[in-house]
């Protein structure tokens, strides 16, 4: 027993060493991403909340330094096997009020900076932009307020990485077709909400987590000092894919990000252009199947799933299903403006009327659903216009 | 522990007509010794019809082990698809159902019920009363809980799976969005409900209404405080819980928009409800144990307990403060900056009775007389680890730093060091302290030693690395995740698998101490137990305090 308990001192001596650890390693590390800690990140705010979460881990340990090491020194000292006898104190009205004074002081220390950084953290007043960030499953939209730039931001690591097929590469989960794009030194503003359940939008480097709520719309910002690329992930569970929906945000000087989004308003403006001169255009089958293949798979395999077959009891089939060898035109509105009361979302303002057109044409024709439907452009204009 | 120490010796040789067994009236054993009395029930119908608080007890803390041992299971899948990056052997579909049982097995069908089974053994052999005061109420508690867990594992057999919206089943991915076995979920939690209501119920009349003579409030052992304080809060918010998956079941199947934004409702109100519930329910799941160890501390320290009064005062502020700070639970869901502070100040509140509590259990280790017996190595690594989690909690208080804390592991290993080396280490170490008494056989401490060193290193092998990934970025409740986090969760997962081993070690010692192996011990098993349950032999009679003792 003696031995047992020399052991156990030892070992549980050794906790507030393993609480220290982190700070060790945060301060060789804080320049890249710490694998242990809290980063400082890349805003004024982010910089104060990682001070703030230091002084309180300090804190902390200093507690469980004082409150433990009482505690193994009277294991020791007053241990029976060493002929300890047991004193007859129960109570000491001075000690007991110390000690709840004591920490409620040290509470006060803590809540007047923590107070301070909440309230410059929250607030949003005088934005120099604004960018709506809508989540959906599982996906974010971007969408500056004042351009007409909006855009997805789909997962971009490939689905064999996930199931072990090929080798996992560096920025594995982490990675989106589109990132959002933001100036650095102004204040930007994110409106957040969701298009169907909770989604939470979080970069770590930016101390900025605000739900996206359906329904409506919450506020965030960020001015961030340096140029660089900055990750995070949705960070509320939101179904099947919760894990697969990164945030990646690319800062850039002033001067860069207003060429981009000069660049980004003209692909903007001919993605018009295209889209009337398709309107009086048909696509051969291949073409249509070819890109509908590629809109299937990034957008509707992860509920239909890529063989057609859905989950059943969650997500319906396509393949064989009624509305996919039958009702064309229905087939065209559900894609077009989803179903209410379901998880089928509206893609019209996701996909073009290209690519809902192919993706149609591929759902009526893969897996054995041989109809030989071809969709155009201009049919899918047509349902979405009420004709 | 109570002042409850000097006793009257119970009359156990008066007659005692007209106690009832499951219906059978004990007239001819009048006359019969003590040994004789205790008529057992023979077969399953002892079980199925008992209305005995000691045989009810049992019942709750098997269960509550066969539901740990299935949840652990769960944790087991989940750590294993987690072991490294990518899919490997679950979907993400599977995953998400494995962390939402998981959690729901863990809290309503492991932590809560061995409480309630505890509770049952303890609280009438503690104040001296014969039974529990609603017995057959007892017999009803327990038995629809098989049930209720039977319905909700069955929905993991349905098409499309069971619940996968997480254990807090956030509106709307539990309405719109979830599958139909969403009822089978709602009626299970009702059913889960009803009975943890039930239990409050008689803890709460039996406390009133059945304490020995001289049982004075201020007397009563802090386990039984623990409890009554508990009891009241099972029942403030049991019925909350109620209220959010009946709302959670008409927005999904009778076309209401309590949490659809469309209909005028509001997704956020559902985590506010849930939450009312949700806070207080943490409480309950440790404030036995507070009381547990409040009881083990003093008799291996050979010292009265520092702060009694301080004590149940802690305890009841806990309780108080527990309805005022649920939306610490919610600060990224966008709250105005004046409700923010309010839930950071009030929840930073609460570490001053907690903090209390640890001193005044180092306050009576201190200058005692300290020996190191199983439940004492429990009650210590409590003390420790539940205090570790119990600071990380401080630390998610502040608003500020909970935006990067929340949802992430960093979370998942403070509630797991509060629960699992919390309060399922509290009822361990319960167990490794009553079991003699229950039994009349002292277990077999080899296998004790190896049970508690192996779960010690093995549960801070699998909880304290978390901390570091959730700094680090990695969120909660996904199944496959960046690399720079895989060589932790590598470690997490080993941990887990060798802490879920461990756990084998305990039922093979429950298994032998259920067969009665082992050397007999006294009426008082240690020799600093005080206490009216340490009064009576070794194994505790079927019945017990038929004529209520005399507390001085």
């Amino acid at each position: 027993m003696k031995q047992l308990t020399t052991v156990f001192a030892k070992w549980c001596s050794s906790i507030p060493f393993l609480l220290m650890s982190p700070l060790l390693f945060a301060q060789e590390a804080s320049e890249e991403a710490s694998s242990l800690n809290l980063r400082r990140g890349a805003t004024d705010i982010s910089g104060q909340v990682y001070d703030l979460h230091m002084l309180m881990f300090f804190i902390c340990v200093g507690i469980a330094f004082v409150v433990f090491g009482v505690m193994f020194a009277s294991m020791y000292l007053h241990r029976k096997s060493r002929g300890a006898k047991p004193a007859n104190f129960h109570e000491n009205v001075k000690v007991e009020i110390a000690w709840t004074v004591i920490p409620f002081l040290i509470l006060i220390f803590m809540a007047v900076p923590a107070a301070n950084t909440l309230i410059a953290m929250e607030d949003t007043s005088e934005p120099d932009m604004t960018v709506l960030v809508t989540g959906s499953q599982w996906k974010w939209h971007y969408k500056y307020m004042d351009s007409d730039v909006e855009f997805y931001s789909l997962l971009a690591t490939q689905r064999e990485q996930i199931e072990n097929k090929f080798q996992k590469t560096d920025n594995y989960l982490l990675e989106v077709d589109r990132p959002l794009v933001i100036p650095t030194g102004k204040k930007v503003r994110f409106l957040i909400t969701s298009d169907d359940v909770i989604h939470s939008w979080w970069v770590p480097d930016f101390a900025v987590k605000k739900d996206a709520n359906p329904g409506f719309i919450n506020e965030s910002w960020a001015k961030v000092n340096e140029p660089g690329i900055y990750r995070g992930q949705c960070a509320e569970l939101c179904g099947k894919d919760h894990g697969y929906m990164p945030v990646v945000v690319i800062a850039k000087e002033p001067a860069e990000f207003d060429k981009w989004m000069g660049e980004q308003e003209e692909i903007v403006r001919k993605a018009k252009e295209e889209e009337q001169r398709l309107l009086s255009m048909n696509m051969s089958m291949d073409e249509l199947m070819k890109v509908g293949e590629r809109v299937y798979n990034t957008t509707c395999a992860a509920c239909h799933m890529p063989n057609g077959e859905g989950l059943p009891g969650v997500f319906p089939a396509l393949k064989g299903s009624k509305m996919a060898l039958e009702d064309q035109q229905g087939h065209i509105d559900i894609v077009l403006h989803g179903k209410s009361g379901t998880a089928m979302q509206a893609f019209s303002k996701m996909l073009s009327l290209k690519e809902i057109a192919a993706v149609v044409t591929y759902e009526r024709n893969a897996w054995g659903n041989n109809t030989g439907d071809m969709v155009q452009a201009k049919d899918v204009n047509a349902v979405a216009n009420g004709n | 522990m109570s002042k409850a120490t000097e006793v009257i010796s119970p009359d156990t040789s008066a007659p005692h007509v007209g106690q009832v067994n499951g219906g059978h009236v004990h007239g001819d054993h009048l006359h019969d010794d003590h040994e004789h009395h205790d008529h057992i029930p023979k077969g399953i119908t002892r079980w199925l019809f008992t209305t005995n608080h000691k045989d009810i007890g049992t019942l709750y803390l098997w269960f509550a082990f066969i539901m740990f041992l299935v949840g652990g299971a769960m944790a087991m899948v989940i750590r294993a698809e987690l072991f490294q990056p990518g899919l490997q052997i679950v979907e993400p579909n599977f995953f998400n159902q494995m962390t939402t049982v998981h959690g729901l097995i863990m809290v309503f069908g492991a932590v809560m019920p061995a409480f309630t089974g505890l509770a049952n053994w303890l609280i009438p052999m503690m104040i001296g009363a014969p039974d529990m005061a609603l017995p057959r109420m007892n017999n009803w508690s327990f038995w629809i809980l098989p049930g209720a867990f039977l319905i909700l594992l069955s929905s993991l057999f349905m098409e499309g799976g069971g619940p996968a919206f997480g254990w807090t089943f956030y509106a709307p991915l539990s309405t719109t969005y979830s599958g139909d076995s969403t009822a089978l979920f709602v009626f299970s939690v009702h059913i889960m409900g009803i009975s943890s209501i039930m239990g409050a119920i008689n803890v709460i009349v039996t406390i009133f209404n059945m304490r020995a003579p001289g049982m004075t409030w201020m007397k009563m052992p802090l386990f039984v405080w623990t409890w009554l304080i508990t009891a009241f809060l099972l029942i403030a918010v049991m019925p909350v819980l109620a209220g959010a998956v009946t709302m959670v079941l008409t927005d999904k199947f009778f076309g209401t928009s309590f949490f659809d934004a469309a209909g005028g409702g509001d997704p956020v109100m559902f985590q506010h409800i849930f939450w009312f519930f949700g806070h207080p329910e943490v409480y309950i799941m440790i404030l036995p144990a507070f009381g547990i160890i409040s009881q083990i501390v003093p008799t291996f320290s050979r010292k009265q307990l520092f702060g009694y009064a301080s004590m149940v005062y802690a305890t009841a502020s806990i309780a108080l403060l527990s309805f005022v700070v649920w939306a610490h639970h919610m600060f990224t869901t966008g709250m105005p900056v004046y409700m923010e502070m309010f839930f950071m100040f009030a929840t930073m509140l609460i570490s001053v009775p907690t903090g209390v509590k640890v001193f005044n259990w180092v306050a009576t280790m201190w200058r005692g007389s300290l020996s190191f017996e199983m439940p004492m190595m429990f009650a210590i690594a409590f003390i420790v680890l539940f205090t570790i989690g119990g600071l990380s909690g401080l630390m998610l208080a502040i608003t500020p730093v909970d935006f990067q804390y929340h949802d992430t592991y960093f979370v998942v290993a403070h509630f797991h060091y509060v629960l699992v080396t919390g309060a399922v280490f509290s009822i361990m170490a319960a167990v490794y302290y009553w079991l003699p008494k229950w039994t009349g056989k002292m277990y077999d401490t080899t296998l004790a030693k190896w049970h508690f060193w192996c779960s010690l290193v093995s549960v801070n092998v699998l909880f304290f690395p978390m901390h570091f990934v959730g700094l680090a970025g990695m969120p909660r409740r996904i199944p496959d995740y960046a690399l720079q986090f895989a060589d932790f969760n590598k470690w997490i997962s080993l941990g887990g698998f060798a802490f879920g081993l461990s756990q084998l070690i305990f039922l093979a010692l429950l298994i032998k101490a259920c067969k009665k192996q082992g050397e007999p011990v006294s009426a008082q098993v240690w020799d600093g137990a005080e206490g009216l349950e340490w009064e009576i032999p070794s194994p505790a009679p079927y019945h017990t305090f038929e004529t209520p003792p005399v507390v001085k």
